[in-house]
């Protein structure tokens, strides 16, 4: 076992962790913020989408002793100060861009790496980027449209309901 | 003006909050003080005579707690089928044993042989790899006529041979639609594959068991659509614990579309390994092993004709299907290539003789079993697409076609033993060329050829059943279990509500939906309203959530609950204002007397039932609270028009998806935004099985679609926005809310939609020859049918 560092929504953390130890399993069983979602185990559906060091990271793909000293933001860490929904997130609620809720995480944090990189995305870029999270329920349609509103843009262009 | 509260208005989920912020409570985030994980040991190879299990080396490596093996399961009950289906000759099916772990036998990649119980989820990984299993292969059988051939292997040496039931409905049809057929101007016949998909919910399954010993009760933590029903069947037939001894908890769920439906080996096991452990043990399904575990979808393989007269109208209809059932009867199997497909045959049309043929077929393959939409889509799936090629044949045009047979009276009987309610499928056809600009195709046509695009216009009708089921309809058909839902409605003294349902949401927004309902019924603020399901211990006995039941069954019995609640309500208020109950109205949240000025508030009669000291006792008990079973009398029976739009390109055969319009009649509307979000998400997997997912075999009956590397789910990229509307509302007549329900329609209706479409864009560029593609429409085999 080894001891890891990080900083992981503001709060410095450390741990005990196997060589083999997934950083998503240190955030979800080590330091039980279980917001972090597994959805699949060959790196593909992005349910565990975290950002390290302001890069989106697919968490099932790192190993934690690799994030050491790392500045880690999860879903947990995506809310506003006073505890209210981020824009990104209020955007996600307000276009229904989320049904189960197990790939919604990684969704939100893909979005806001998106946006930081690109804050007009068009529908296509934003249909390109998210193609590491898969969505089960919502056919995406929402999804595309939310992510598009936060960034402030029209969503009319997105085919009428 | 679209109302902004109550039913009809698009209220904004209240359970995003949390699945936005991380603060979802799914299975996977439970994790019981001293609780052991199992890992499981299975089958490698499709089909094998298991000779032994050594466990001794994994028994003695770090951290091992025990290893359990199919011995240890010989007392134990197997898992249950909940559906007997009777032949064309009224035998019942042939109904093979299905043990917890494997026993003398294993019979598809991924069955189950042994279980490492250890105190981490490394350690019982470790020693999983350190179970040795002496397996003779046996030769599997894969393809379903292969299996009933003379001298096949056998899946199951007790039975007689693989076929485990060959139906015919309705079997007193038959010679009459045979007859049809010998007179008919014209037949068109179709044979196509319905592929096998694997349902892939975004939760991989989990179960968590536990015990307490000073009590004897056991807990099941797991992830399903209907946790009554699996405390029913695991304590029943299983395990043999009582109800009362037994709590299952369905937390947050992360998708189901039926594959969290069955009663599962891993929930047995745990519950049982947590008592005989006297801990709690925890599985947690990865992706690779959902693949080979979780109940897969569709493999129908089908021959269908269609009768026509001269003028294209349906003179008759004649099927002949071979349905998978895999290794296994999983548990309402049986029904979906059944009861859940040849009632559906009529369509939306006027055809007078039907005759369905099915066989249902075991083979070393993963069970299968209901998978959004359930035989429906297989249905509406081969019907679309014979109906198309006949038009093609005949030189009429689709949508005629179908408008020239549509049926147009209701209520209606079918040939197939169903009475549609009410429709209007020449409405939602309408409604679909205004919002898919049907008029346009032949410029948007153009435009394509200008840029070298083969363009091409899909367009179908569908019907489905739902609100799943009546009762003693579905005990005539084999249901082993009624299909009614339960609510009950607990209103706190100072007048807020709660709602325990016995649905489950794992995606649908019950929460919010079910509380705009009752609030509604009373005019107080959603808010005051709480939803409560998912737990037997605090919901009543309930059937769950699938097959577009929740508000058409659960919501009724909801409103019927409710109803009493008021009912009761006025009595009290009655006596506050001293006037008569009759005389009592309820609007917006206060009590009046009418034609007078009296008024109580919704919080004063509360108040008065918990704090009875002006209280017509010797009438009414105090509190108010009360439960509602509701069993529909029929199905529901949405239905709609959709069309797709697509561009294949000529050198590489891929195939775009330019547009999809879906016009839908779901009867009345209590959240639109969430309707719609469910026919995006049917439309998805619809258009994903058209064109990209598929299971697939090889010869020795492994899963070469074994993960997301290879099985092909769809992306954001590979989905076009949606045209939804559900405007066109004929409300269901036998329901209180009139509702007909819209979870699977999407799915049923849109892989013929896109199938038609692509032969549509090879017929018009010359490609005549190709009549039918099967699905899913990659590049490949659309290019292939291109070099004719």
């Amino acid at each position: 076992m080894t001891k890891v560092s990080m900083t992981v929504n503001g709060r410095p953390v450390s741990g005990e962790v196997e060589g083999r130890t997934l950083l998503v399993q240190f955030l979800r069983e080590g330091l039980g913020l279980t917001g972090t979602h597994v959805g699949c185990d060959t790196s593909q559906c992005g349910a565990c989408v975290v950002h390290v060091d302001g890069r989106a990271v697919k968490s099932c793909t790192m190993f934690a002793q690799e994030a050491e000293g790392a500045e880690v933001v999860t879903i947990e860490g995506m809310a506003n100060a006073d505890g209210s929904l981020s824009v990104i997130q209020q955007a996600f609620q307000d276009h229904h861009g989320l049904q189960c809720g197990f790939c919604t995480p990684g969704m939100v944090m893909s979005a806001a790496a998106l946006l930081a990189d690109n804050p007009h995305p068009s529908e296509a870029e934003i249909r390109a980027y998210l193609e590491g999270n898969i969505c089960r329920c919502t056919g995406y349609h929402n999804i595309v449209k939310a992510i598009m509103a936060a960034s402030g843009q029209d969503v009319s262009a997105i085919a009428a309901e | 003006m679209p109302k902004d509260h109550g039913i009809g208005a698009p209220s904004k989920r209240r359970e995003d909050v949390r699945f936005l912020t991380g603060q979802g409570r799914y299975t996977d985030d439970i994790n019981l003080h001293g609780q052991a994980h199992a890992v499981f040991v299975r089958s490698q190879v499709a089909h094998g005579r298991l000779n032994g299990v050594d466990t001794a080396a994994a028994a003695a490596m770090p951290g091992v707690i025990r290893v359990f093996t199919g011995a240890d399961f010989e007392g134990v009950g197997g898992l249950p089928c909940g559906w007997q289906v009777t032949d064309r000759h009224g035998q019942p099916m042939q109904e093979p044993g299905h043990p917890v772990l494997a026993q003398g036998k294993v019979r598809h990649v991924g069955d189950p042989i042994a279980v490492v119980v250890a105190e981490t989820l490394e350690q019982a990984r470790d020693a999983a790899e350190a179970v040795e299993v002496d397996i003779e292969e046996l030769e599997p059988v894969l393809d379903m006529k292969a299996a009933l051939a003379e001298g096949a292997p056998k899946v199951h040496d007790d039975l007689t041979g693989n076929l485990c039931y060959d139906w015919g409905f309705v079997e007193e049809n038959r010679e009459a639609v045979n007859a049809a057929f010998q007179k008919a101007a014209h037949v068109t016949t179709l044979e196509l594959v319905n592929q096998r998909l694997v349902p892939n919910a975004m939760e991989p399954r989990v179960a968590v068991g536990d015990y307490a010993p000073a009590t004897g009760d056991s807990t099941l933590y797991t992830t399903s659509q209907n946790p009554h029903v699996i405390r029913l069947l695991m304590g029943a037939f299983v395990l043999g614990i009582p109800e009362h001894k037994l709590r299952v908890v369905a937390p947050d769920v992360g998708g189901g579309f039926g594959s969290k439906i069955f009663h599962y080996a891993e929930e047995a096991f745990c519950t049982f390994a947590a008592k005989q452990l006297r801990r709690p043990v925890k599985w947690t399904c990865t992706r690779s092993e959902s693949f080979i575990t979780d109940a897969h979808g569709r493999d129908h393989v089908t021959k269908i004709e269609l009768a026509l007269d001269a003028e294209g109208h349906f003179q008759a209809l004649r099927t002949e299907t071979y349905a998978n059932m895999g290794a296994y009867l999983s548990t309402f199997a049986p029904s979906v290539p059944t009861w859940l497909h040849g009632t559906l045959m009529a369509g939306n049309y006027k055809t007078p003789l039907i005759y369905v043929n099915v066989k249902a077929v075991f083979t070393n393959t993963v069970p299968v079993d209901a998978y959004r939409g359930a035989g429906r889509p297989e249905a509406t799936f081969q019907l679309e697409r014979v109906i198309d090629k006949a038009a093609r044949e005949m030189g009429m045009d689709p949508v005629d076609i179908r408008r020239k047979n549509f049926i147009t009276e209701f209520p209606y009987a079918t040939p197939v033993a169903v009475e549609y309610d009410t429709g209007d499928y020449h409405a939602t056809m309408d409604k679909l060329a205004e919002i898919a600009d049907l008029a346009g195709f032949e410029k948007r046509l153009a435009d394509s050829k200008a840029r070298g695009k083969l363009r091409g216009l899909g367009i179908n009708s569908y019907i489905e059943a739902c609100g799943i089921a009546p009762s003693h309809l579905v005990g005539q058909l084999g249901a082993r279990a009624g299909l009614y839902e339960s609510a009950t409605v607990r209103v706190n003294a100072t007048g807020g509500l709660v709602v325990m349902t016995g649905s489950h949401s794992h995606g649908q927004g019950h929460e919010t939906s079910f509380a705009q309902v009752v609030a509604d019924m009373i005019g107080i603020d959603e808010n005051m309203v709480e939803i409560v399901h998912g737990d037997t211990a605090n919901t009543p006995m309930g059937m769950g959530t699938y097959g577009s039941r929740s508000l058409a069954v659960g919501g009724s019995a909801m409103v019927r609950a409710t109803e009493k609640i008021i009912a009761k309500a006025k009595k009290i208020a009655a006596h506050l204002m001293e006037a008569a109950p009759e005389d009592i109205e309820l609007k917006d949240g206060a009590f009046t007397v009418a034609g007078t000025d009296k008024s109580v508030a919704w919080g004063d009669v509360t108040l008065a039932a918990y704090v009875p000291h002006n209280y017509p006792l010797e009438e009414i008990e105090p509190g108010l609270e009360e439960t509602a079973f509701y069993d529909p009398n029929n199905f529901t029976y949405p239905a709609g028009a959709y069309s797709c739009e697509v561009e294949v390109d000529p050198d590489t055969g891929k195939v775009e998806i330019c547009s999809f319009a879906a016009a839908d009649d779901f009867g009345n509307i209590v959240n639109p935004m969430i309707v719609d979000g469910q026919v995006h998400g049917g439309l998805a997997q619809g258009i994903g099985q058209a064109l990209l997912e598929g299971a697939a075999y090889d010869e020795y009956g492994q899963l070469l679609s074994g993960s997301y590397m290879d099985y092909a789910m769809p992306r954001a990229g590979d989905m076009p926005s949606f045209t939804v509307d559900h405007s066109c509302q004929t409300p269901c007549t036998h329901n209180p809310l009139g509702v007909k329900g819209c979870g699977e329609a999407g799915a049923i209706g849109s892989p013929p939609a896109v199938v038609n479409a692509v032969v549509d864009a090879l017929q018009r560029s010359g490609h005549t020859n190709v009549t039918h593609i099967d699905m899913p429409l990659t590049p490949a085999r659309v290019w292939a049918a291109m070099q004719g």
